[in-house]
């Protein structure tokens, strides 16, 4: 497994950092890349592709900004570690649940749950409850303060 | 599970936007003209495709556009939610102040939930390692005058899933059961859940 940036090729290391933002809206992104890296569009493809089935790129093109197209909310759930697997499980079995993560504090499970209008998200919050059999704790965001620029790797 | 006004906010969006949004959220197809193949899926041309994005960018649907990248695949393998109790007429300036650091790519006001939970600024902080999460966290503090401020850091232990936002239809995931993930279906209730516990 790769784990640190310097183990990327210098292709692979611009492709991670140089496109997290403003990428071209031309008919053929990965030709434009290409040339401003000075390779072919293929190699941008099979790198690119390579990448994302490696995880290490999640995917090419938009983020959304929260409650614009859809609703979300991030959720809380306090489960006994032994039930923890299982109701994470559970969790990320429903599509409109795109983050689960276990975190250490009492409530060890949070996860983003994002539907198309508000209704359809109390929905998915009630069945979760239901199926998980556990209460969770809803909280929405109300502001967002961070300007998304994506995200510096640090080559060193 | 109240919901708030912010979240009935939601962009009037139309029909075949949307139609367009659900295919863009999950990537683009990695080929040299994807845009042509999308718009062949949505049976329109490449040109409205390109058109309708350029749209959503202009209205303020679209935050960034390009590579998204997995942070703990890239060696930062530590991500803390830090969680802050700040005075309410604070928060903007502190979400904002924190918000502008490197190390950060999450700022958000949440409500508080009492008596359980009284946080209601949310900020991600990655690093390489714990110590490194600490260290930025106690920088940050410092820096936009929060010592004094109650505050924790959730430690990330498992990512249990992680992937972009998929805005889904409420017709295509009704309440009804038969809708289901098959996965989901068996292991829905608590007697299956402990046979499958003493089974592992």
């Amino acid at each position: 497994m790769t784990d640190s940036i310097k183990d990327y090729t210098p292709l692979e290391q611009h492709l991670l950092n140089d496109f997290q933002r403003d990428m071209s809206l031309s008919a053929t992104p990965f030709a434009d890349m290409a040339e401003q890296l000075g390779v072919s569009e293929d190699e941008v493809i099979e790198s690119i592709k390579s990448l994302q089935d490696s995880g290490v790129i999640s995917r090419v093109g938009p983020v959304f900004r929260p409650n614009r197209i859809g609703v979300s909310t991030l959720a809380a759930m306090s489960v006994p570690e032994q039930d923890l697997e299982c109701v994470a499980r559970i969790v990320s079995a429903f599509p409109e649940v795109n983050h689960n993560y276990e975190r250490e504090h009492k409530y060890n499970l949070w996860f983003v749950v994002t539907a198309s209008s508000e209704e359809h998200l109390d929905i998915v919050l009630h069945e979760i409850e239901q199926h998980a059999e556990y209460p969770l704790m809803s909280l929405p965001m109300l502001e967002d303060y961070y300007i998304d620029l994506g995200f510096e790797l640090k080559w060193a | 599970m109240g919901m708030t006004e912010h979240n009935r906010l939601v962009a009037q969006i139309s029909a075949q936007d949307r139609e367009l949004i659900k295919i863009v959220q999950r990537g683009l197809p990695i080929v040299s003209r994807p845009y042509a193949e999308i718009a062949h899926r949505l049976g329109t041309t490449e040109d409205d495709v390109i058109n309708r994005l350029k749209n959503l960018i202009k209205a303020g649907a679209i935050k960034r556009y390009g590579v998204v990248v997995r942070h703990h695949e890239l060696g930062y393998k530590s991500n803390g939610m830090v969680v802050w109790n700040v005075p309410d007429d604070k928060v903007d300036e502190l979400g904002i102040c924190i918000g502008k650091y490197d190390c950060v790519t999450l700022s958000y006001r949440r409500p508080r939930r009492l008596p359980d939970w009284p946080y209601n600024l949310f900020t991600m902080v990655h690093g390489h390692n714990r110590e490194e999460v600490t260290q930025k966290v106690a920088e940050i503090a410092e820096n936009c005058g929060l010592q004094d401020i109650d505050h924790t850091i959730l430690f990330s232990t498992r990512r249990f899933k992680q992937r972009g936002a998929h805005y889904s239809q409420a017709d295509n995931t009704a309440a009804a059961d038969g809708n289901k993930p098959a996965h989901l279906k068996l292991i829905s209730s608590k007697a299956q859940r402990s046979v499958k516990h003493d089974a592992s």
